[in-house]
């Protein structure tokens, strides 16, 4: 047995078995312990809804769900053991392929807190574009969570009008950066491109179209009657559950929560900005049901295209956006904790840092997803198949987070 | 990029794609010609044809041309289909292969017919291979009693001119469940069996509702003879007065709003595609299939939304009776109507889950149904 312990105070980290791990099956169903009429249902890991690669274990009775099990690691990309051997910044083309349709949100959480290990800060026109961009890929994020809810659902349209003006956000970030998916944007203390001339005149424009057209999706599948008869009351999360699993963001507030890091734990000035939390108010069932953690998404955009307006406006027209990039990052020894609104929740990251070494020690993300999933099993038994789909919708997983 | 897109595909594809098109629009003339060539045919043979072979010979071309209408359905259906959710979202859909599109799916059966036919190892090889067909010919059976006009002469043009025509419909509909169930339990996979199990319930049950719909109408008009019902529908206010749909307002409204949903769960269609929920069964039924048995049921879920339209336009809508007279374009216009509307309702509304689908069924439509049946009929005896 090898324990790890931290350069900083001699905490222990984690502990490395040297001898091989007994077999362990019992997580899988058996086929021995089946009742009659019993059967087990594999769904994905390739699944055209299981958003990605998730494997559920589903033992069904007809098409009720007695219990269901979630096996994820399809994607496991190791990157904390991959950024031990990276520098800080090299660090953060791996943060981007986490959420990788959040890339913006997850390269900022690490880039705050290789900030904060260094005791840096950010001049106001950085803070400014990373607000901006941040609340722009949280719109693109529940487009996304959206478009896709509604084909879970079997609402084909939906889709395809989020991912028309998701588009359009990624236009704007490849013309700030060049990437569409995975940008590279946020450094740390900085960020790698100023906005371009007529940025931010088309970025208000984009907003300004955007909001007629989510009206229009709104009303298109919000508050269809069949939609609303297939979510409403199906995988209840109550409030006292949340909590106790630790969920954030989204899944938190759809359970009626009043909880926002943006609020209650700021970073990047977001104090200064005028908006509203969102919190699930159930007109169509009990608090915590998938239609409300699906609404508290589609009433966030509207509060981010706020966000941004305000951000746009207060913006500084001059500025360096490199001026406290540090030519080398070699912290002192230390630790640091950082977290962020991720556009699917509480993202955070913890990085212990060795004496003036230009690697970390130890990346550690703490993942919104992966919590979500820990409440996967008790908010789908005793459901039906075509819930469990859903359900995994409306948590808005993405298994580069979950499996990392 | 497109530019270079499209060089490569000419580059690859450009002398290989012309063989279908070309085959396909010498097929295409054919075949739409056929119904014509039986008409005209049919006049000529009489003067020819010993008198006892007239009949034979004036049916088995009328087959042959309507055959061909139903094997050409799916095609221009299927383009019809992309088109309409194409511009339900926002985007123009098959553009390439011919003028927007139109050969698009000769392209794609073609790629059909040459994909190898996969039958999975633990598969039960007899109801695997027997469910598409079933199910086609089915669908197909079906239209033997759809007439499409009637001539000066009082000749009806139909296939089979059934006196029992609405009863052979209920009966015939009532085999694409079997086909459904063969393929959901001959592919022997779990996602199949239930897609299987699902569509073999849901058409079972909204074949009741189906039932008396028919039973209003016939109750109504004192027939079951389908050229009997629309020669019911003949006049009126506009010509359009004496529809049934406008009979009785507005319980023939409420009937035809039942009869149509009953169609849409009977041919698996959005809202109640729930036997090949995509999200959620991967394919359903269809799931192990592929090359050209995949296109059968393709074939024949068109065929029955042509069928359950054209139904629900022969009973409710007067069929081919109208503002200008009688007239079998008529006919195919309200038919197509419909099945114009099917597609629309499919890109536009979610999916209900199973059990709701059920409750719909037995809950509501059933009970209304057979409200409407004892009202219909008491007011008919009163009158």
């Amino acid at each position: 047995m090898a324990e790890h312990r931290s350069p900083v105070d001699g905490a222990p980290l984690v502990t490395l078995y040297d001898e091989e791990l007994p077999p362990d099956n019992s997580y899988a169903f058996s086929p021995e312990e089946l009742e009659e009429d019993e059967m087990i249902l594999n769904m994905g890991p390739q699944h055209p809804s299981t958003h990605g690669v998730l494997r559920v274990e589903l033992k069904t009775d007809g098409e009720i769900v007695k219990d269901a099990r979630p096996h994820i690691g399809y994607l496991h990309r190791n990157f904390e053991k991959h950024a031990e051997n990276i520098d800080y910044q090299g660090v953060i083309p791996f943060t981007d392929r986490m959420d990788y349709v959040g890339s913006m949100g997850n390269s900022l959480a690490y880039a705050l807190t290789v900030e904060k290990l260094l005791g840096i800060g950010v001049g106001e026109r950085v803070a400014g574009i990373r607000v901006i961009t941040a609340e722009l890929q949280r719109i693109a994020s529940h487009l996304l969570a959206m478009g896709t809810y509604g084909m879970d659902i079997g609402a084909f349209t939906p889709f395809l009008l989020c991912f028309q003006q998701r588009e359009r956000i990624l236009d704007l970030f490849e013309w700030l950066c060049g990437a569409r998916l995975l940008y590279n944007y946020n450094w740390v203390g900085g960020v790698s491109h100023d906005l371009p001339e007529g940025w931010t005149d088309k970025c208000r424009r984009f907003l300004d179209e955007f909001v007629p057209v989510l009206d229009e999706v709104d009303k298109l599948l919000s508050h269809n009657k069949i939609f609303i008869r297939r979510t409403a009351d199906i995988g209840i999360i109550t409030p006292e559950m949340a909590k106790d699993y630790a969920l954030s963001g989204p899944n938190l507030r759809g359970s009626g929560i009043d909880w926002d890091l943006r609020r209650d734990d700021p970073y990047l000035g977001y104090e200064n900005y005028d908006f509203d939390v969102v919190v699930a108010t159930s007109p169509h069932g009990p608090v915590g049901s998938c239609w409300d953690r699906y609404f508290v998404r589609v009433r966030e955009m509207y509060e981010s295209v706020k966000i941004v307006r305000q951000a746009l406006d207060r913006l500084p027209a001059e500025g360096d956006v490199h001026e406290n990039v540090p030519r080398f990052v070699r912290p002192l020894a230390g630790e640091a904790y950082c977290r962020s609104e991720a556009p699917r929740g509480e993202l955070a990251f913890y990085i212990v840092a060795e004496n003036k070494k230009p690697i970390p020690y130890r990346v550690k993300g703490r993942s919104p997803c992966f919590v979500a999933m820990g409440l996967f099993h008790e908010i789908t038994r005793g459901e039906m198949i075509a819930d469990i789909i859903a359900i995994i919708g409306s948590l808005d997983i993405v298994l580069g987070e979950i499996d990392r | 990029m497109i530019t270079r897109f499209r060089q490569i595909e000419m580059r690859l594809m450009g002398p290989l794609t012309m063989i279908p098109i070309v085959l396909c629009l010498v097929v295409l003339g054919t075949i739409a010609a056929l119904p014509v060539v039986a008409t005209i045919l049919s006049e000529l043979v009489a003067d020819f044809v010993p008198a006892g072979l007239q009949r034979l010979t004036i049916v088995v071309l009328g087959t042959a041309g309507f055959v061909g209408i139903l094997a050409l359905n799916p095609i221009y259906s299927i383009w019809l289909e992309r088109k309409v959710a194409a511009h339900v979202q926002d985007r123009l859909g098959p553009m390439r292969v011919g003028w927007h599109g139109l050969l698009q799916s000769f392209a794609d059966g073609v790629k059909l017919l040459f994909k190898e036919d996969l039958v999975p190892r633990d598969a039960d090889r007899v109801l695997f291979g027997a469910a598409p067909m079933l199910a086609v010919a089915s669908a197909f059976a079906a239209f033997a009693i759809v007439p499409w006009g009637v001539r000066e002469d009082g000749t009806v043009l139909a296939v089979a001119n059934l006196n029992i025509g609405v009863l052979y419909f209920i009966a015939i509909t009532s085999l694409g469940a079997l086909a459904v169930l063969m393929a959901g339990w001959g592919s022997n996979n779990k996602y199949a069996l239930y897609g299987g199990m699902r569509a073999a319930a849901q058409m079972v049950s909204y074949e009741i509702p189906t039932a008396i719909l028919v039973l209003v109408v016939v109750a109504q008009v004192g027939s079951l003879s389908i050229p009997d019902i629309v020669a019911a529908q003949a006049g009126g206010i506009l010509g359009v007065g004496d529809w049934l749909i406008f009979q009785l307002f507005p319980l023939n409204l409420i009937a035809f709003v039942l009869f149509f949903i009953c169609g849409l769960a009977e041919t698996n269609r959005t809202p109640f595609d729930i036997p090949e929920a995509e999200s959620e069964l991967v394919a359903g039924f269809h799931t192990e299939y592929s090359g050209m048995r995949f296109a059968f049921f393709f074939l024949a879920e068109y065929g029955n939304m042509l069928l359950v339209s054209m139904l629900a336009a022969l009973l409710f809508l007067g069929g081919w009776v109208g503002p200008f007279g009688s007239n079998p374009l008529l006919f195919f216009v309200k038919g197509f109507g419909l099945v114009v509307v099917q597609m629309w309702l499919r890109w536009t509304l979610p999916r209900l889950r199973v059990d709701q689908l059920m409750g719909i069924c037995w809950k509501y439509v059933i009970p209304i149904s057979f409200f409407l049946l004892v009202v219909t009929t008491v007011i008919k005896g009163l009158l």
